[in-house]
């Protein structure tokens, strides 16, 4: 009985707030919009039962989204940016994390606090400090102009630029960390063990230390890709009026339309979307551990 | 017929294959190795044996090409090896860790030097299946490195060392994570694989027996300096120094002043009123030089009456017995308070032992039993 109370607890957890949430946006992307409140219909009623409440649900916002290109271009766009963002933030995090692992003892504890440190400031707050180093009078513009580099200022702000390097900059951590704790376990005779038996220094790092780093260069890559896909808040402070994610699409549904069946559909697409990169990153997790000596 | 000896180092002729010219090794303030000269000669089985800390495993670590000297320069084959990088000498190491590449399977892994440098497909099949052969893993070969048993795993190792038949093998305390009796066995294998395939073997160790099995010549230790290089048995039996004869083995050491009494003769007086000891050595002692008598256990008979015709001979009470099974070794104290060990083995039944506790016993040894060390 102990033993059901306790496995039953992580269910209950998933149950409420996970399944359930996930129920009512699957329920509402099959409504229709209602000027009422809450805008949509219909609403369950106990008088006319269940069956006249189911008949009235249809997949008439999932067709939608078909046909408005709008939708699908939004989609192909974020899987873009979301793309090309966790291969930047890997190629900036790989060498970090490996500095790090190879830094001595002593530094080490302090370079991860440096890692985490932004996160004690509010995740809001960070990007608006990006909106004052990127925008047109902004730090980095007068810096530039100041040691003569340019002479007119660099449009980044409201630009796809802007939001990569603020993708880059908020995901980066969760980039590092993975990467930092594999590279971190990984045995230094191993790549002497490689020179000496004829590899150089730069081959010995690709057939000995990115391999034995893999597990966490993926794991890195998902946790970066995963919530970038669904990213709202960089593209809509950082981004201009062309920068197209499915996030800010969401937002606007649900905002500025009030439409919130079809903002409920472009939800559920996004979290099927999202279901192929999850079920890799569990895999590889469990790769990992089985791979564990 | 005679076979003939294998000992390079005793033919002025030879050249050999490793020479190390006054080599010295500092870490900051820290000296590693300490101006040191010696030679390594082909298909030699060399130990460096010596307690931790004493600068056996950075010796390795040069010959590898890890670390360079401060000062003094290391020769292979005639040709200064300073400005040789690790992956382009002819040595190779086996890592005391194994140091297995976890994403690679057997086979890879002891393909792993092959395939750099750039031998045909065939060449390398061949080569990884003698060695998977030498080393009996034909049947892990597609198994990764955490799927095989340590035993394996050393196996492995020294196969990936030994492929690309390198002119020197470094062995860093190759031994060190197998259990006793896989040791030993170990050991054996070492020395044949070494026999068959006729590479120089340089082994690091800080286990004395393990030196003394597998090595043609033993390198003692000590602070960064080699304190006495000779074969196995010359170690044992002739120790150069109180050190070496104390770091390898059983010895009791019987400190005194020595008067020469006859040719190569001493009288070791060693306690106020007991009857001095008698020595038969080579080396030249002074009248009055303090000296120390290194004497193994095993050389030291215990007797319930004063033997006849021994040279000397002491009487004691026994203190403690250490019984090791076919062996006992029993501390008897002498009425001066000094304590000798004397080793007799067990060809009795325990319950027929000769000697108990507190037992008044003699200890005796012939004057050659023994060696007069200066210090």
């Amino acid at each position: 009985m102990r033993r059901f109370a306790l496995i039953a607890i992580p269910y209950l957890w998933l149950l409420a707030l996970f399944l359930v949430p996930f129920a009512i946006v699957l329920k509402i992307s099959l409504s229709d919009v209602a000027l009422a409140r809450p805008p949509y219909a219909p609403q369950f009623d106990w008088a006319t039962g269940i069956w006249a409440f189911l008949s009235d649900l249809d997949f008439e916002n999932f067709v939608w989204l078909t046909q408005d290109d709008l939708y699908w271009k939004a989609y192909l766009s974020s899987l873009q940016i979301a793309f090309f963002s966790t291969l930047l933030t890997l190629l900036v995090g790989y060498p970090m994390a490996y500095g790090m692992a190879r830094a001595p003892e002593e530094w080490r504890a302090t370079l991860m606090m440096l890692v985490i440190l932004p996160f004690w400031t509010s995740f809001l707050i960070r990007v608006y400090a990006w909106m004052g180093i990127l925008s047109n009078e902004g730090f980095l513009n007068q810096a530039l102009l100041w040691l003569g580099v340019i002479n007119e200022p660099l449009m980044i702000l409201n630009t796809n630029t802007a939001v990569y390097i603020g993708i880059v900059y908020t995901y980066l951590p969760f980039m590092i960390l993975p990467i930092y704790a594999a590279l971190e376990r990984m045995d230094v005779s191993l790549i002497e063990a490689a020179e000496d038996l004829g590899c150089s220094r730069l081959s010995a790092f690709w057939l000995v230390t990115i391999p034995l780093s893999k597990s966490g260069i993926i794991a890195g890559c998902f946790l970066v890709f995963i919530p970038t896909l669904g990213e709202f808040v960089i593209p809509s402070l950082l981004g201009g009026s062309d920068t197209l994610m499915i996030g800010k699409v969401l937002w606007e549904e649900f905002f500025s339309n009030r439409d919130w069946p079809v903002a409920s559909a472009v939800a559920v697409v996004l979290l099927l979307l999202l279901i192929v990169p999850i079920v890799l990153f569990q895999r590889n997790q469990q790769k990992q551990e089985e791979a564990e000596p | 017929m005679t076979l003939p000896v294998f000992e390079p180092w005793n033919d002025p002729e030879a050249k050999p294959l490793i020479e190390f010219q006054n080599v010295t090794k500092r870490f900051g303030d820290f000296t590693a190795i300490d101006d040191l000269t010696i030679g390594i000669y082909e298909r030699e089985f060399f130990a460096l044996l010596g307690p931790s800390g004493c600068g056996k495993t950075t010796l390795m670590r040069m010959l590898a090409g890890f670390e360079t000297p401060t000062e003094g320069k290391i020769f292979l084959s005639g040709q200064d090896m300073a400005p040789v990088p690790p992956n382009k000498r002819a040595v190779n190491m086996m890592f005391q860790s194994y140091a297995l590449f976890p994403h690679l399977s057997i086979w890879d892994n002891i393909a792993f030097g092959l395939k750099r440098e750039g031998q045909s497909k065939g060449e390398i099949e061949t080569r990884v299946s003698d060695m998977l052969r030498l080393t009996r893993l034909e049947k892990f070969a597609r198994r990764k490195p955490h799927q095989i048993s340590g035993g394996q795993r050393q196996r492995v190792a020294l196969a990936r060392s030994l492929a690309k038949a390198p002119k020197l093998l470094l062995l860093d305390e190759p031994l060190g994570a197998l259990d006793k009796k896989l040791r030993q066995d170990t050991q054996f294998e070492l020395m044949d694989i070494q026999e068959k395939t006729g590479t120089t073997f340089v082994i690091v160790t800080h286990d004395q027996e393990e030196a003394m099995t597998v090595a043609s010549r033993v390198a003692v230790m000590d602070n960064g300096k080699i304190i006495q290089v000779a074969t196995p048995a010359d170690i044992y039996e002739a120790p150069n120094s109180t050190y070496v004869a104390d770091f390898i083995g059983d010895v009791n050491l019987i400190e005194g002043t020595a008067t020469p009494t006859d040719e190569d003769t001493y009288a070791l007086h060693w306690r106020e009123g007991a009857e001095p000891l008698t020595v038969k050595t080579a080396t030249t002692f002074s009248d009055g030089q303090t000296a120390h008598l290194a004497i193994r256990p095993e050389k030291v008979t215990i007797s319930a009456e004063r033997p006849e015709d021994a040279d000397n001979a002491v009487q004691g009470k026994i203190l403690d017995i250490a019984y090791l099974g076919n062996i006992s070794t029993y501390h008897v104290e002498l009425p001066s308070g000094a304590v000798i060990k004397a080793q007799a083995a067990n060809t009795r039944r325990i319950a027929r032992r000769s000697y108990t506790w507190e037992d008044t016993v003699w200890l005796s040894w012939t004057a050659t039993a023994g060696v007069l060390l200066a210090d």
